[in-house]
């Protein structure tokens, strides 16, 4: 029993730090999957517009005074019409080429973006603080929580819940569902399935920055910080299966805790132990975990 | 013949028809498919496009539709010219499309699929009425789309579009592959349809059913409607369609 108790005073960190990057994983791979169901284009500036959340959550404060709250709901939108304005003006002209089209533009828009914001705030991260509200921790007994890493999660996982909803039980995601199938038919029936292909790839950005404002606080402010989370993500993605919002969901979290528990075990193959994975299920199930072949 | 058949192609003169459709043709990428249709549906009538296989019948609803790649010619339905129309815009005008294929979707349920085509003006028929005409669909309301059989899809895939308001339905074989008696409650519906004042164009191979429930046949060949028949003067034309049609 004692040791049981010494072992999770040891452990219990790794994990919630396993659980924190989960939930960034989920909240990312979630947004890809309801792009890539919708569009058919693999979003290679998903890293970038995250890294935007958190910047724009940076200037808010620092320019304009509008603290943590405000950024939350502020930033998601603003960087959601950046990609509004992206899909409007590039990736809607690219719907009838091939895949890889798709992927070359917004893996060049990524670079384009993450070249400004080097440019203009170098490589060094910027300091965003824990809102007053959510700092401290709370005493579980066998661990110290940090309030804002609890907070994380939490959000994480209302934002992945309400996502699912939305798509799987109410009437605009009868629409999405259905012109994920048969675009053409459900404008057919009288949908304006251009424009819910923009707003979907809005929604999916504004995802992804809802993310960098959940993220700023913890990791520092940097323009680079998308980049490393989003290779990591890709492999989730690809392990999940491509498209499925649950999958991306449930294999989000389960993947960050993988981490969390490895760090435990065998701390220098925390980093690898994802791509360890996505090579076994490339191996056993192409189509991912949760993925329709 | 295409030539003397200008006038029959128009018997409900011009400025009357519901459908107006002038010399279309259509192309799917670099395949010219449709090589100048013409043909007029007037309100509350049911009329069907018979034709062999790939004379361009589902490509003709289709263009109508919006669906096809480059189309030239003219399209009016109710007096408006929908040819440079997106396809949200001419189901939006009035116009209800059930595909050959069906269409529906696996990852919505029964009742999901039922109510996706938003409406788009009043006077369509109530979910009600729908499970009247069709009443497997009220019992199978929770399983997923394509769970159903064959013929339960087609009611599917035809109820739905009862419901939006469109005033004509473009029903594209409806018959194709389904057992004689759910092919007989199909074609009581489109006389119930009928009766309610919708107007049909129906593509049919199967000429027999076509002739239970149309006023005019429209025959096409090799992407041209080439010739039309009211259904009074179907038995005195039977030699010349079972040319056509190679039956
Ligand atoms: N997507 C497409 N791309 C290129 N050609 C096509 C396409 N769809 C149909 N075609 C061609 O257009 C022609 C007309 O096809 P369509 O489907 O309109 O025929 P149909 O009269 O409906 O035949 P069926 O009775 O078999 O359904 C055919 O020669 C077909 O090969
Ligand atoms: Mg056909």
């Amino acid at each position: 029993m004692e040791s049981l108790i010494f072992f999770l005073e040891d452990a219990a960190p790794l994990l919630v730090l396993g659980l924190v990057n989960g939930a960034f994983y989920a909240l990312l791979s979630l947004g890809l999957a309801v792009i890539f169901g919708m569009l058919n284009v693999i979003n290679f500036t998903h890293g970038a517009q995250f890294m935007m959340g958190a910047f724009v959550a940076w200037m808010l404060l620092s320019w304009a005074g509008i603290g943590y709250w405000g950024a939350l709901i502020l930033a998601p939108l603003i960087v959601g019409a950046v990609g509004v304005l992206i899909e409007k003006t590039m990736i809607s002209r690219l719907y009838k080429l091939d895949h890889l089209y798709g992927l070359l533009l917004t893996f060049g828009c990524a670079l384009v973006i993450e070249g400004l914001f080097r440019n203009n705030f170098g490589v060094s991260g910027l300091p965003y603080a824990v809102p007053a509200e959510l700092r401290g921790g709370i005493d579980l007994g066998f661990m110290f929580l940090p309030t804002y890493r609890g907070w994380v999660v939490l959000m994480a996982v209302v934002m992945c819940l309400l996502t699912w909803y939305v798509i799987e039980k109410t009437k605009v995601g009868s629409y999405l569902r259905a012109a994920t199938e048969r675009p053409q038919l459900v404008q057919a029936f009288g949908v304006n399935v251009p424009r819910m292909m923009t707003l979907t790839y809005g929604a999916g950005v504004a995802l992804a920055a809802f993310a960098g404002v959940l993220a700023a606080p913890i990791y520092s402010v940097r323009p680079d910080m998308g980049a490393s989370f989003i290779i990591t993500v890709f492999a989730v993605v690809v392990i999940g299966g491509m498209g499925s919002i649950m999958g991306s969901i449930v294999t989000g979290f389960m993947l960050g805790f993988v981490q969390g528990v490895t760090e435990l075990i065998y701390p220098p193959f925390a980093q690898t132990v994802v791509f360890f994975i996505m090579a076994i299920v490339l191996l056993t199930r192409p189509a991912g975990l949760f993925g329709r072949a | 013949m295409p030539e003397g058949m200008t006038a029959a192609a128009n018997p409900a003169g011009q400025g009357t028809a519901m459908l107006e459709v002038r010399d279309l043709e259509a192309w799917y990428g670099e395949s010219h498919v449709l090589h100048g249709v013409s043909l007029d549906i007037r309100q509350g009538e049911v009329v069907t496009l018979l034709g062999r296989n790939g004379a361009g019948k589902t490509t003709t609803l289709r263009a109508i539709m919006g669906l096809t790649g480059r189309r030239t010619g003219a399209i009016r339905f109710e007096g408006r010219e929908t040819i440079a129309l997106r396809p949200d815009l001419i189901a939006r005008a009035g116009i209800a499309y059930c595909p050959e294929e069906r269409g529906i979707f696996a990852s919505l349920t029964v009742k999901e699929n039922l109510m996706l085509p938003p409406t788009i003006a009043p006077g369509g028929l109530s979910v009600e009425e729908i499970h009247t005409l069709f009443p497997n669909l009220k019992e199978r309301e929770g399983s997923q789309g394509t769970k159903l059989s064959g013929g339960e899809q087609q009611m599917l895939a035809i109820g739905r579009i009862l419901r939006t308001g469109a005033r004509l339905l473009l029903l594209d074989e409806p018959s194709e592959g389904l057992a004689p008696v759910i092919v007989q409650q199909i074609g009581v519906t489109i006389r119930k349809l009928k009766e309610r004042g919708f107007t049909v164009l129906l593509v049919e191979q199967n000429f027999r059913f076509a002739q239970t429930v149309a006023d005019r046949h429209y025959v096409m060949e090799h992407g041209r409607v080439v010739d039309m028949v009211a259904n009074q003067d179907l038995a005195a034309s039977m030699d010349r369609l079972h040319e056509y049609l190679g039956v």
